[in-house]
């Protein structure tokens, strides 16, 4: 017989309109990864809130080890040993990796924080993590998977019984990602449960033991990953049928439209780069090998030493984001709420903020053709929406980044670079992105992908430019992807020859 | 929840009234139409100045430069006119010495990064003094009696201040409304690194926005200067303050890209108000200072308030 550790019985959670989670009964093992699943919106957020106490149930009782817990907070629930790892981080970026771990508990000798043995314990909790980092790194000095590492020590370091992990692969490259795998492995070795959450399918068959599936805000059902597949699992998610996770295409290469050549900056270290008209061009690397950078230095938005542009054989000049945009390229950045959006104002400002020419009217802007405008788009790239008045932050990530893509489409880019496209957007609206994606690239778009999401990566492009610590290790053809090949050229095993890259 | 934001939104136009009820029952006087043409002329010149503060705060910036410019203007303006220099030169180089300020904090915030609060409040102090060191601390007199009707003229019923502040609120409006430059504005302060990767050249927008500020700010000094027909250094001290609780009043959002100019009227016009209204009921000035800080702190409360909740919509 299984311990249950954690038992929900008929959660409900209502807000006005709206019921998040609807009569949820759920009970949790000791020691098992427990993957919950479900696309946007299907009430995996709530769930997860409610557990942690963040939010308080309209109704429903909720037992840990047996004892029903009466009121519930983030920190009654992290004193009973319940820790959550959320998609945004709660680091303080200007202290050190050991005094975010230790935060609150410092140790300490006659009253005042000893930091020797601080350090010394952070250094020991890394060891056993298996994470390089040094105790007195300042976390700002970190990228995001290193960040994301330090997360899970600090929650690790405290005496968890159960820990939570929303999206913990999001922000990591696929090493990173094998590394958390390890990590949350041992932890199972040590009886601690897990609830996972991620976006990323296959990661649910590497490493969980049940998967409870959401849909709509309710509890569908437990199943043994063992006993399922993928194709399952989306099946009885989005309660549809999927048919083919990315789209067909037709490979038809065109003209040479683009072309980076020699480009260095103080991480990158002469890059060539070629884009044809009629493919998706894949980045592939790990975090930190490049890839936004050399997107960003075409955009205008890095700083480059040396290297030059050509489009349709003719050189750029490109010095800031307005003279990229200027040749017709558009970013679609990684992180759209910090680099893509406006959160705050309507998609119709959104939609016509690139390209204020299109919406000149006699005197100043034409407003009803800028209402004309969005009606458009969000026809055309069926973004959800209430309305083009809606706030873009009030949007689910896929309908967000669709506004980015409308932004571009209405300033008529013809060379369009996705930087991790789809990262934190559900199943169904992956697809519809992909839709988008092909649908371009046949009308003679030129994309340029940058994915940390193998699959996607293989799936999506046409030809495949991997990078590592700031140099091109490999470029393949469509007919050699193979996750091995991308994966060692990605970090750095084997390089190509300077006679097979072209 | 959407709905009760847009009641606090209303919120103040309703406080407005209450208080319009309160001192016209506490004082007959305060409706009479010499009293309410007071008011609106009082209010003007916080008026102009409201407007340039209102493109500074959408972009998540700040202006305590303010008061001082006014007083810049006022004495440089006095100076020029009681040595015979000609009115319009006079207002021209008035209104540059204006724009110039302007970009003087622009070229600090923008170049070097500097917080705009306490660069302002750098050239708060330093204009300040300026005004001062051009007339030795002495009011200067001497300005030609036809430039009065700037401050104390009138267009058939209206009083030409108030014709001046109304186009300044209309340029606004239609500015950001109706132009990129406003949008761009409203980017910049909802996500400055979203709107530089979608085109917008901050830097030039950041120069444009204080620019326009430091440009009301002397056109303002001008007015105040008629009114009061003297260059007085200490002229527009303090001004910021009203100005800045007009802005927050009318629903402008201190972080930045939220807000529009018809709400930071009817705050201003609150402010105007109040300062009158507690001046006919015999509120001693120190009351009247103590009352003018609680109204800025529950502006601005509220302006939280709104935010929170907003917040809490979007996270659901």
């Amino acid at each position: 017989m299984y311990k249950e550790i954690l038992k929900l019985k008929h959660i409900t959670k209502k807000y006005p309109g709206v019921t998040a989670l609807d009569d949820v009964s759920l009970s949790f093992r000791e020691g098992e990864i427990h993957a919950i699943a479900g696309e946007n919106g299907a009430g995996k957020s709530t769930f997860i809130k409610t557990i942690t106490g963040a939010i308080y149930p309209t109704s429903g009782e909720i037992y840990f080890e047996d004892r029903l817990l009466k009121t519930n907070s983030p920190e009654i629930s992290m004193q009973q040993g319940i820790a959550a790892i959320y998609q945004e981080f709660n680091l303080f970026p200007s202290l050190s990796v050991a005094e975010n771990i230790f935060y609150g508990r410092y140790p300490k000798k006659n009253g005042t924080i000893d930091y020797n043995e601080m350090l010394k314990r952070t250094s020991r909790i890394m060891e056993e993590l298996g994470i390089d980092i040094a105790a007195d790194t300042l976390v700002k000095n970190l990228s995001v998977g290193y960040q994301q590492l330090v997360e899970i020590a600090k929650s690790v370091s405290k005496e968890t019984k159960l820990l939570i992990m929303d999206e913990p692969s999001a922000p990591l490259t696929e090493n990173e990602v094998k590394h958390l795998f390890r990590i949350i492995k041992n932890l199972k070795k040590k009886r601690v449960t897990i609830i996972y959450i991620s976006h990323r399918l296959e990661e649910i068959f590497q490493i969980c033991d049940r998967v409870s599936i959401f849909r709509d805000g309710k509890y569908i059902k437990t199943l043994n990953v063992k006993e399922t597949n993928v194709d399952e699992l989306i099946r009885i998610m989005v309660n549809r049928n999927l048919g083919e996770q990315y789209p067909p295409k037709n490979y038809s290469k065109g003209e040479k439209v683009l072309e980076i050549r020699n480009l260095n900056t103080s991480l990158l270290k002469d890059i060539n780069i070629e884009a044809y008209r009629g493919e998706i061009l894949g980045l592939a690397g790990l975090v930190g090998a490049g890839r936004t950078e050399t997107v960003r230095a075409l955009f205008g938005a890095e700083k480059v030493d040396s290297g030059d542009f050509y489009l349709w054989g003719k050189r750029l000049k490109i010095k800031s984001p307005q003279d990229a945009i200027k040749y017709g390229i558009g970013l679609i950045p990684e992180d759209r709420k910090k680099q893509g959006l406006l959160l705050k104002l309507p998609v119709r400002y959104n939609i016509s903020f690139a390209n204020f020419q299109g919406i000149k009217g006699k005197l100043g802007l034409d407003l009803r053709k800028d209402y004309e405008i969005s009606q458009k788009y969000i026809a055309s790239l069926a973004i959800k929406t209430p309305s083009s008045e809606q706030a873009a932050g009030q949007l689910s990530g896929g309908n967000q980044q669709k506004v980015v893509l409308a932004k571009w489409l209405f300033k008529n880019s013809d060379i369009l670079i996705f930087d991790e496209p789809t990262r934190g957007i559900d199943v169904g609206a992956k697809q519809e992105i992909y839709k988008l994606m092909v649908d371009l690239v046949e009308r003679g778009k030129v994309l340029i992908m940058i994915s940390s999401d193998m699959s996607e990566l293989i799936g999506m492009s046409d030809r495949i430019i991997i990078m590592h610590e700031g140099k091109i290790t490999g470029n393949l053809k469509k007919e050699d992807f193979t996750q091995e090949k991308i994966l060692s050229f990605a970090s750095g095993v084997i390089e190509m020859g300077e006679e097979t890259l072209e | 929840m959407k709905k009760r934001i847009d009641l606090s939104r209303f919120g103040v136009f309703i406080a407005w009234i209450v208080l319009i009820i309160i001192f016209s029952v506490g004082n007959p006087a305060f409706l009479k139409r010499s009293n309410i043409f007071t008011i609106l002329r009082q209010t003007s010149i916080v008026g102009v100045c409201s407007v340039g503060m209102t493109f500074v705060i959408l972009t998540g910036g700040m202006d305590l430069s303010v008061g001082s410019i006014i007083g810049v203007g006022c004495v440089a303006g006095a100076l020029m006119m009681s040595n015979g220099i000609p009115i319009p030169i006079a207002i021209i180089i008035v209104l540059i010495i204006g724009l110039v300020a302007g970009a003087f904090n622009g070229f600090f915030i923008n170049e070097l990064g500097i917080a705009p609060i306490i660069m302002t409040l750098g050239t708060m102090t330093t204009l300040r003094g300026i005004a001062y060191l051009l007339c030795n601390g002495f009011a200067v007199y001497g300005i030609p009696e036809s430039y009065k009707i700037i401050g104390q003229g009138y267009v058939g019923l209206i009083p030409v201040p108030v014709i001046i502040m109304l186009i300044c609120f209309m340029i606004g409006w239609f500015i950001l409304n109706k132009t990129s430059f406003g949008r761009e504005i409203y980017g910049i302060g909802g996500n400055v690194e979203a709107a530089r990767l979608s085109g917008v050249n901050v830097k030039f927008v950041i120069y444009k926005v204080y620019m326009f500020a430091g440009l009301l700010n002397a056109l303002a000094g001008l007015i105040l200067m008629a009114r009061v027909n003297s260059g007085q250094p200490s002229s527009g001290e303090g001004y910021e303050m009203d100005v800045i609780t007009g802005c927050v009043l009318g629903g402008v959002s201190i972080s930045g890209g939220e807000g529009n100019i018809l709400g930071v009227l009817i705050g201003v016009l609150m402010m105007g108000t109040l300062a009158n209204g507690m001046v006919l009921l015999d509120i001693s000035e120190f009351w009247q200072k103590f009352v003018k800080g609680i109204v800025l702190i529950l502006a601005v409360s509220l302006d939280k308030i709104v935010q929170r909740s907003k917040q809490r919509a979007a996270e659901k």
